[in-house]
């Protein structure tokens, strides 16, 4: 799993690459806190188009990247989710909450 | 209920996190022989995921423990998947098979078993407290038109 975090006038874009997993998830979920912390963005734009496999572990991630820009009165954007991480998202009802491209 | 299995592998791992991605590419490999579609493909290796990472997660929250998984082809082009650990067990099997429930903490959704349900044809879970946990998931594939 790999991060790349770019930062620009309290937008923060996150592109996350690799397998999305529980194992992956964890790192996920460290980085894209201390991204939030130090960005403390307007917009936070979570990218997938470089996530090759994802369970409910990414799940954990959207909601929690939720939450966070709800406490920051921000927005997020979910974008470039594969067919299969779209069917895990469907099926748990995330895509009723979050916005997803 | 057993069935006759057409062939049958069986593999064991202790409970790595990194042994999730094993586990799912092992299950996708041995599967390939029903010729599935991707979207079939997909849907066994996120159920393979998730209950491996639940064996992982809750079956040994503070161990490493030994996980079976066991996959069988059954008459009528179906993917049996079984995955067994020996961990601490579930109290309430129905009540952590509802959406939301987790005793995982934040990085867990909760949502494990609703992914399992809905990716499968089948899903029975059977656990007892100190004893471990077994899930049994069963899914027909499409049938392919022979050339």
């Amino acid at each position: 799993m790999e991060i790349q975090v770019k930062s620009a006038d309290r937008n923060l874009l996150l592109e996350l690459g690799g397998e999305l997993d529980h194992h992956g998830a964890r790192a996920a979920l460290r980085e894209m806190e201390e991204a939030l912390d130090a960005a403390l963005p307007r917009k936070l734009v979570l990218d997938f188009s470089g996530v090759t496999f994802m369970d409910s572990s990414g799940i954990a991630v959207i909601l929690r990247a939720r939450q966070k820009m709800q406490l920051l009165d921000g927005s997020l954007l979910v974008r470039g989710v594969s067919p299969q991480a779209r069917r895990v998202l469907d099926a748990a009802g995330v895509s009723r909450l979050v916005t997803i491209k | 209920m057993r069935t006759k299995a057409v062939n049958e592998v069986t593999l064991s791992f202790p409970s790595h996190s990194r042994n999730e991605s094993f586990a799912r590419s092992a299950a996708a490999c041995f599967a390939a022989q029903m010729d599935p579609t991707l979207n079939e493909l997909e849907d066994i290796k996120t159920a393979v995921s998730e209950a491996v990472t639940n064996a992982i997660v809750h079956g040994y929250p503070d161990a490493i423990g030994g996980v079976t998984l066991k996959l069988r082809i059954l008459e009528g082009n179906v993917l049996e998947l079984t995955v067994k650990d020996h961990g601490q067990g579930i109290p309430d099997v129905d009540r952590a098979r509802q959406p939301m429930f987790t005793t995982g903490g934040e990085e867990r959704s909760g949502m494990g078993f609703t992914i399992m349900e809905s990716f499968m044809d089948k899903v029975a879970v059977r656990s007892a407290v100190n004893r471990g946990t077994t899930v049994v998931m069963r899914k027909r594939l499409a049938p392919r038109l022979k050339k």
